[in-house]
């Protein structure tokens, strides 16, 4: 694809870069913005989702009748009323969403109910009689690897597994150059450490709700809170076995996503539902539903080695990464394995991944998924050897930092990239020479993100009042009509007040990728600019049929269709209303559409710098400064940005002190609710403040890189960095919750201290 | 079970609706009065996205029944703005970028609003300590407590 | 279910005597609620006595309060009357979950609800706190520390439900403080937690201490020998030092997802210590 570079050297911008207002922040701040579960259709009925006490159990049967009399019941449903695709992915899907013939984990859907009343849903659950055999369950990820683990399922070991594990290891990856030992041997000092992460949750406050429509001829509706409609239709349409073309699925806005909501897990349940009813059905999942059944983050197992010089160059890197992503085949680690060393030019690294099933929820996408748990274990290391070494942690980093035309670990070789600056932004902050107070400690970390482009499909209506409406298929989860706006009113050089971004159904655009991987921003922004300049070339030729001159003989500039110079013909310039009002006589309307497989996405660096203090008795952990430093290629609306820098650090912050799952010896899930899952608070922390880099990505005609997902991965290092320099004890375990700082700083003060 | 009648005030208008016992006043509001705009984010107390006020009380509407606001006064954010004129927290959480995906923001606005008839100059600490019932997963807070700041000081001119 | 609206204490009595099945009061409901919605309770019948006469109310009484058992968190905290005479009751249930929640949370169902865990108990059996519970046969006064049972379980009988709770009068240089040790800053339950009451004689000996531990038994525990340690000492580090040693000893807590046995044994000191230090700074005026 021919891409714009040129435009990206010093750009002047007149909306780029500036604040303006969120278009969909009226509607938020008065409560009339409609969510997953603020819809309702005439003749609604509740649809209730019974669940899964056992972690692991044989379903031997499913007795529904009593359900099936009980009043107010019109429909009750389980595996029987669905067919199993035969595509794999489609079928763990649905499998996910319905257990077939045995139960995987805690929480797994077993049956559903559609009633009249919330009550009579709640009273019908109860009387389904499912009889279980249960059987042994595994939830630790070194556990479920051992040979003789209990076996999930299986059949779903890849033969690049090799010999020595249990048949839940589904899949191994490796990635890396150079001779590593020989690099080992050239070190001067080598630290080798093993960590644990365990799985946390992307803890959106909006629980997964919908509601579906089925006529008797066959076609759909569905309403829901996803990031993905157009994903949504695939794997609805898929599993209920319908043409992509009957069923129309809305995204409502949707109150957070993280990257849970790529995926579904009650959408064909309430689409079965409502088909077996004939009436709408709405599921709303309660938060301890949410816990037990949505798509929480791998938990993981790794061991890192790395090796340094006594002037700070890393002379080799090795990590074997071990993941589990619950029930089911998972891809995850090899993004981890991916992602160790991306921050390092290296001449010799070496990344081993491996996933094992477990009787736990399928993973769903979290915000860089993989890549903090695999970064927070390098970047540990990185860490001890500068403090063993007596280096600065910033300079190790900027000394080895990867640049434009490094060969990243992973094999690609790295075009403009912003790592060095912000890790120079960081070393010059003030915040990096404040002083520390006793029991505090400062850590520092790096974190790196691919980014993704994708499918993707952006229509622009110039309307005849001179205004112009852009659709757009991306369930908008940061600001993203914002940003698609001001990029559509920047190229065409009108206001951005003069542009309305929808974000449409699946019926009024062709196929979009889900929003992830930090695509929206950049995928759409790109498409958008493209359906600008195609109207732009529309109007350019309007206004040429108007002078009657060649249409390449007309400029677009500054909002206006121009002569492009004195030979062209002398005409006043036509503004793009003045153009659109006389549409109808010159053709008729004028609209810009792209589609595009978007490439060039730019990979994302950030350095995150956090001091905290360490209660040395109970092993409290108090956050006092925290910056975030990150290249944006181009920030487009820096509110937006910073609000992803801010967002992404608080919920790595959360996943390095406090958020866990804690699955009980008898598998069970203990903290299925905000109560005991514990994610930040407002009085957990100081203000989050940011440092915006702009390194152009050269594949954006504005050079715009993706900022939604880096922000997550250095805060698991930076606040272990920190903690252990407070402590003065390295933590190897996350979360770092008291108990476990505590227990490291007993098991470290001198035993004449423990008396 | 049957059904009770419940009179209550919700943003000042007299209304009625028939309720199951051991319903919530938070499914109340959102399917007897059509008012979603309160969320329910846990059902536990523990989010605050259902957050209104009883009798001027900041509470969790998921903690409360229905059956007891009978004869009692309930705000929620529908009765925040002015007909068109939004309350200047409101502005200020645009203003300020203090919202992304929006779904904790009504909950938020109540609590701060309560917080300010309260306590009108509020240090930091406060405020953060008042939200702390209101959890929100998006912004990591930050732009929140910078509008809530803002709208302090601008409401303490006015 | 039935919701009934109790108008006085006879009548509630009444009605909670005559249910055959499961009864609940309701005054905040942060805590009945949350069970009736999870279903782990399905009372046949809740009744709500915030309507009745007194339930909402603080009286000054004899030298010390009388706080009725509808009384908020957030009404506690306002009475300025109150907050001077314990501070560490006020801070105790000042600390239950959030802001929402403070203004429907009462001291009297936080301790019906009988967690050990609960933040308001450890500092009414530290202040010797007494519940008036009306039944079938008339009023009675129980010493808070007498009401929980168990986890989850009160020592009420059929038809019973609190009233009222009486903090007491006290002598001038006296003082409580209680803290908690959770994760975050705010809205989790203790992981342990101390509550201390004190007071100190005019030679900063000294003169009359309790000490109650909660989350590290299965109902709140009050620690004599920890008393023992402050009374007739200074307060100095080694009195405060003995105190800590006394309540990890006595703590007899459980491994659970929110901490381990090792952990609350040894914070439990650190906190009673702590407290202590607040209550005795307190007590000094």
């Amino acid at each position: 694809m021919a891409l714009d570079k040129q435009t990206t050297a010093k750009r002047e911008f007149k909306v780029v870069g500036t604040r303006p207002l969120r278009p969909d922040g009226v509607d938020k701040v008065t409560g009339k913005a409609l969510y997953g579960a603020d819809l309702t259709a005439p003749g609604m009925l509740v649809g209730k989702i019974l669940r899964s006490p056992h972690p692991h159990a044989r379903i031997r049967s499913i007795d529904t009748s009593a359900a099936e009399a009980a009043p107010g019941v019109k429909a009750v449903i389980t595996h029987a009323d669905f067919t199993l695709p035969d595509d794999e992915d489609m079928r763990d899907i649905l499998v996910n969403c319905m257990a077939f013939n045995k139960a995987l984990y805690d929480g797994h859907a077993v049956a559903a109910v559609a009633a009249i009343s919330e009550a009579a849903a709640k009273a019908a659950l109860k009387l389904i009689k499912v009889d279980y055999e249960v059987l042994p369950h595994v939830t630790d990820v070194d556990e479920a690897m051992k040979p003789d683990a209990p076996v999930i399922e299986r059949g779903r070991q890849a033969e690049t597994v090799g010999e020595g594990f249990s048949e839940n290891v589904t899949s191994y990856c490796e990635f890396g150059h150079g001779d590593i030992e020989a690099g080992f041997t050239r070190a001067d000092h080598v630290i080798e450490r093993s960590f644990k992460t365990e799985a946390t949750h992307q803890g959106y406050i909006e629980p997964h709700a919908c509601l579906a429509t089925f006529t008797t001829d066959g076609k759909a509706d569905l309403w829901c809170c996803t990031q993905g409609q157009y994903m949504v239709r695939r794997v609805c349409s898929a599993i209920m076995d319908m043409e992509a073309s009957q069923l129309r699925v809305t995204p409502s806005e949707i109150g957070g996503g993280f990257g849970g909501k790529t995926t579904v897990f009650i959408e064909p349940v309430a689409l079965m539902l409502a088909k077996k009813s004939g009436r709408p059905v709405k599921i709303v999942m309660s938060r301890s539903d949410v816990l037990r059944a949505s798509g929480p983050t791998c938990s993981s197992s790794m061991d890192v080695r790395i090796g340094m010089t006594k002037d700070g160059r890393i002379t080799a890197g090795h990590a074997k990464l071990r993941y589990q992503g619950g029930a089911f085949p998972c891809g995850t680690v090899e993004m981890g394995a991916m992602a160790a060393f991306a921050a390092y030019d290296l001449e010799a690294v070496r990344t081993q991944g491996w996933n094992a099933m477990t009787n736990r929820p399928k993973q769903a996408a979290y915000r860089a998924p993989g890549a903090p748990m695999a970064i927070y274990a390098v970047e540990s290391v990185v860490d001890e050897l500068c403090q063993h070494l007596g280096l600065d942690p910033l300079d190790v980093r900027l000394k080895n930092a990867a640049k434009a035309g490094t060969k990243a670990s992973y094999g690609v070789t790295f075009t403009d990239i912003g790592l060095s600056a912000c890790l120079a932004a960081a070393k010059a902050h003030p915040h990096y020479a404040a002083p520390l107070g006793p029991g505090q400690g400062r850590g520092v970390s790096c974190g790196f993100w691919f980014n993704f482009g994708g499918d993707t499909c952006v229509t622009l209506n110039v309307n005849m009042d001179g205004t112009v409406s852009v659709t757009e298929g991306n369930p908008d989860i940061g600001g993203s009509r914002a940003s698609i706006g001001m990029m559509a009113a920047e190229e065409l050089g009108v206001p951005f007040d003069k542009v309305r971004t929808q974000v449409v159904d699946t019926a009024s655009l062709g196929y979009n990728e889900v929003t992830d991987g930090s695509r929206v921003t950049f995928a759409v922004g790109l498409a958008t600019i493209k359906a600008a300049q195609a109207a732009k070339a529309e109007m350019c030729r309007r206004a040429a049929m108007i002078w009657g001159i060649d249409a390449e003989a007309v400029t677009w500039e500054d909002g206006c269709a121009k002569p492009s110079g004195p030979n062209a013909g002398d005409f006043p310039p036509m503004t793009l209303a003045e153009i659109a009002a006389v549409s109808s006589q010159t053709g008729g309307p004028i609209a810009g559409h792209h589609e595009v497989n978007a490439d060039g996405a730019g990979v994302s660096f950030g350095v995150h710098l956090v001091d905290v203090e360490v209660d040395p008795e109970t092993g409290a952990t108090k956050v006092l400064r925290y910056t975030v430093f990150q290249d944006a290629g181009k920030a487009v609306h820096p509110d937006y940005v910073e609000g992803q820098m801010q967002g992404g650090a608080v919920q790595g912050i959360g996943w390095a002190l406090n958020e866990e799952y804690i699955y009980g010896e008898d598998g069970r899930l203990q903290n299925a609710g905000f109560l005991d899952y514990r994610v930040p608070v407002a009085s957990d922390l100081p203000m989050i403040d940011t440092v915006i880099l702009e390194i152009p990505n050269p594949g954006h005609p504005y050079g715009v890189r993706g900022v939604g997902e880096t922000s997550i991965v250095p805060p698991l290092a930076a606040i272990a960095n920190a903690v252990s320099r407070a402590a003065g004890v390295r933590l190897t375990e996350l979360p770092m919750s008291p108990p476990r700082i505590l227990a490291a700083l007993d098991a470290a003060r001198p035993k004449a201290a423990a008396e | 079970m049957s059904r009770i009648h419940v009179t209550t005030s919700v943003n000042g208008d007299e209304v009625d609706f028939l309720c199951e016992p051991d319903e919530t006043l938070l499914d109340a509001l959102r399917n007897r009065l059509g008012l979603t705009g309160s969320k329910e984010g846990c059902g536990t107390g523990d989010c605050g996205a259902c957050s209104v006020t009883l009798d001027g009380r900041l509470v969790c509407s998921c903690l409360v029944l229905a059956a007891e606001a009978e004869g009692r006064e309930i705000a929620t954010i529908e009765g925040m703005a002015e007909g068109e004129a939004l309350h200047p927290l409101q502005k200020k959480f645009i203003e300020h970028a203090a919202l992304q995906c929006g779904v904790c923001t009504p909950g938020i606005l109540v609590a701060t609003k309560a917080l300010l008839e309260k306590n009108p100059d509020p240090s930091e600490t406060e405020v953060r300590y008042w939200l702390a019932g209101n959890l929100c997963r998006c912004t990591g807070y930050d732009k929140i407590i910078r509008a809530v700041m803002d709208a302090a000081a601008e409401l303490r001119r006015a | 279910m039935r919701f009934e609206v109790a108008a006085s204490v006879a009548e509630a009595v009444r009605m909670l005597a005559a249910e055959p099945g499961t009864t609940r009061v309701l005054a905040g409901g942060t805590d009945v609620l949350v069970q009736l919605r999870s279903g782990l309770v399905e009372p046949d019948l809740v009744v709500d006595i915030k309507r009745i006469d007194g339930m909402r109310e603080i009286r000054a009484e004899d030298g010390g309060f009388r706080i009725g058992a509808a009384v908020s968190g957030a009404e506690l905290g306002e009475d300025a009357g109150v907050r001077a005479l314990w501070p560490g009751v006020v801070e105790g249930m000042e600390l239950i979950g959030s802001t929402q929640v403070q203004g429907r949370a009462t001291l009297a169902g936080n301790l019906c609800n009988a967690s050990p865990a609960a933040d308001s108990v450890p500092a009414m059996v530290a202040a010797d706190a007494v519940a008036r519970v009306a039944g079938p046969a008339g009023e009675r006064d129980v010493p808070v520390a007498q009401i929980p049972a168990g986890p989850g379980k009160t020592t009420l009988a059929k038809g019973e439900f609190i009233v009222s709770i009486f903090l007491p009068a006290r002598p001038a240089g006296s003082a409580d403080a209680y803290l908690r040790f959770i994760p975050r800053t705010e809205m989790d339950i203790a992981v342990c937690s101390a509550g201390v009451s004190l007071t100190i004689g005019g030679d900063g000996t000294c003169t009359a201490a309790r000490v109650a531990l909660g989350a590290v038994a299965p109902t709140v525990l009050l620690v004599p020998d920890a008393a023992a340690a402050l009374i007739g000492s200074k307060l100095d580090d080694a009195a405060l030092d003995a105190l800590a040693a006394a309540c990890s000893a006595a703590a007899k807590p459980i491994d659970d997802k929110r901490g381990t046995v090792a952990f609350r044994k040894k914070v439990a000191g650190v906190l009673a210590r702590r407290a202590a230090v607040i209550a005795a700074e307190r007590a000094r005026g």
